[in-house]
C-alpha cells in the first residue's frame, strides 16, 4: 500500500511540475515574441514612433475622431482621422463603411501611407468597445480620451 | 474522493440529480430566451445584432469552462488513474467542441453585419479556433489508439498540454490589439454592460450550465454502460470453452 501511495505521489509531481513549466515556458515565449507579432494592428502612436515608411502595408486601429469625418465631392470617399488619444493619423478610404463606423467608436483599417503621410485604406472594419447599454441611457465611463489613464498618458506623451 | 469512483454510486447520485437539472434546465432556457429575444432593450449602437451576445458569449464561457473540467478530470486520470476520470474527460469533449463551435459560428455571424466582416485573424479568434482544434484532437486520440488505456493516458496529455490556452484566450484582448472587444462581464472594475441586457445573458448562461449539466451525466452513464459491456465481452471472450 505505501509503494502505490508513494507512486501516486511521484505521478502528481511529475503531472504538476510538467503542466507548470509548459505553461511558464508558453508564456514566456508570448512575451519574449512581444505584443507586436501577436497584435492586429498598430496605434497611431505606434505610426508615429516607429516612422512607419510609405508604401508599407500595415493594419491601423484606433478611435474615429469626432468631427473629424467628411466625405468627399465623389460620394465614395471618406476621410476621417484615426486617434489613440496620444497621436492622430489621418485616413482616407474609397468604399462601403461598415454599420457600425460612427465618430467617437473603434476602427481597424488596412492600408498604406501615401506620400502626404495620409493612411490609404482598402478596408475598414467597426470595432466596437465592451460597453452594451440601451439607446437613450448615459454611459458608465464617458466617450473617447477622457479617461483619466489617457489624460495622463497624453500629457505625459506630449511632455517626452 | 474514491466514493464516486464506484460507477453504481455515480449512476445513483446521477438518477438523483437529473430530474432537478432536467427541471432547471428547462425553466432557465424559457427565462433566458424570452429575456434575451423580447424582454431587453436593443443596444444603443448595435440595435437588435446584439441579441447574437446572449447565444454567442454563454456558448464561449462554456467553451472554456468544459475545457477545464476536461482537465481537471484528465490530471485525475493521469495521476490517480481513476476510471471514472477517464471517462468524465471522454464525455465532455463533444460537448465543449459543440459550445466552441457555437461561440465561433455566431461570432462569424455576428461579425459579419457589426464589424464588416466573418474572420480576421486577431488573438481572441485564433485561440479560440485553437481551442476547437484541441476538442478535435483530444477526441481523434481516443479514437486512434485501439487500446484503450492507452489512449486515454494520450488524450489526457494533450487536454494536459492544451490548458495554456485558456488563458491565452481570456487575456489575448487585454495582451495584444484584437477586433474583438475586451471584456464586458468578468473584469475588475465591474461590468460595462446595462443590467436590463446583463440578466438575459447570465440566465444564458445558467441554462447552458444546466444542459452541460443535463447532457454530462447522461453521458457519463453511457460510458459506464459502454465500460461494462466491454469488460463483459472481453471476460466472454476469454471464458473456457463450456464453461457457461
Amino acid at each position: 500500500m505505501a509503494g502505490l501511495k508513494t507512486r501516486k505521489k511521484q505521478r502528481l509531481v511529475v503531472v504538476s511540475v510538467a503542466l507548470t513549466s509548459l505553461v511558464g515556458a508558453t508564456l514566456l515565449i508570448l512575451f519574449a515574441l512581444g505584443g507586436d507579432s501577436l497584435s492586429l494592428f498598430l496605434q497611431p502612436s505606434d505610426v508615429k514612433e516607429r516612422q512607419v515608411e510609405a508604401g508599407q502595408h500595415f493594419r491601423l486601429g484606433g478611435l474615429v475622431e469626432t468631427g473629424s469625418f467628411s466625405r468627399l465631392d465623389d460620394g465614395l470617399t471618406f476621410r476621417f482621422t484615426v486617434t489613440d488619444c496620444l497621436a492622430n493619423q489621418p485616413v482616407e478610404f474609397t468604399g462601403l463603411l461598415p454599420d457600425l463606423f460612427r465618430e467617437g467608436q473603434g476602427v481597424v483599417t488596412e492600408g498604406e501611407l501615401n506620400a502626404d503621410g495620409v493612411f490609404v485604406a482598402s478596408t475598414v472594419l467597426a470595432k466596437h468597445d465592451e460597453n452594451y447599454r440601451p439607446p437613450g441611457t448615459m454611459p458608465k465611463s464617458e466617450g473617447q480620451c477622457s479617461h483619466p489613464d489617457d489624460q495622463a498618458a497624453a500629457a505625459a506623451y506630449s511632455e517626452g | 474522493m474514491h466514493r464516486f469512483a464506484n460507477p453504481a454510486q455515480f449512476n445513483r447520485l446521477a438518477d438523483a440529480i437529473l430530474p432537478w437539472a432536467i427541471g432547471a434546465m428547462v425553466l432557465l432556457f424559457a427565462a433566458g430566451l424570452y429575456t434575451a429575444f423580447f424582454a431587453s432593450p436593443p443596444d444603443y449602437q448595435q440595435g437588435e445584432s446584439v441579441r447574437v451576445m446572449y447565444i454567442h458569449a454563454p456558448a464561449a464561457w462554456m467553451a472554456m469552462f468544459i475545457y477545464m473540467v476536461m482537465a481537471v478530470a484528465s490530471f485525475t486520470a493521469l495521476v490517480w488513474r481513476h476510471p471514472l476520470a477517464l471517462l468524465a474527460g471522454r464525455a465532455t469533449a463533444p460537448l465543449g467542441a459543440m459550445f466552441t463551435a457555437l461561440a465561433l459560428l455566431t461570432g462569424m455571424l455576428w461579425g459579419k453585419p457589426m464589424w464588416g466582416t466573418y474572420w480576421v485573424w486577431d488573438g481572441r479568434l485564433t485561440s479560440v479556433l485553437i481551442l476547437f482544434f484541441l476538442y478535435l484532437g483530444y477526441m481523434a486520440l481516443w479514437q486512434s489508439v485501439e487500446d484503450e488505456e492507452k489512449a486515454g493516458r494520450a488524450a489526457s496529455i494533450l487536454a494536459l498540454v492544451g490548458v495554456v490556452n485558456i488563458p491565452i484566450i481570456k487575456f489575448s484582448v487585454d495582451w495584444w490589439s484584437t477586433l474583438h472587444q475586451p471584456a464586458s462581464v468578468i473584469r475588475l472594475d465591474g461590468p460595462t454592460i446595462d443590467g436590463s441586457m446583463l440578466l438575459p445573458l447570465l440566465l444564458m448562461a445558467a441554462a447552458y450550465q444546466a444542459y452541460f449539466i443535463v447532457v454530462f451525466l447522461w453521458r457519463m452513464k453511457l460510458e459506464i454502460n459502454r465500460r461494462k459491456l466491454a469488460v463483459a465481452r472481453q471476460a466472454m471472450m476469454h471464458a473456457p470453452v463450456g464453461a457457461e
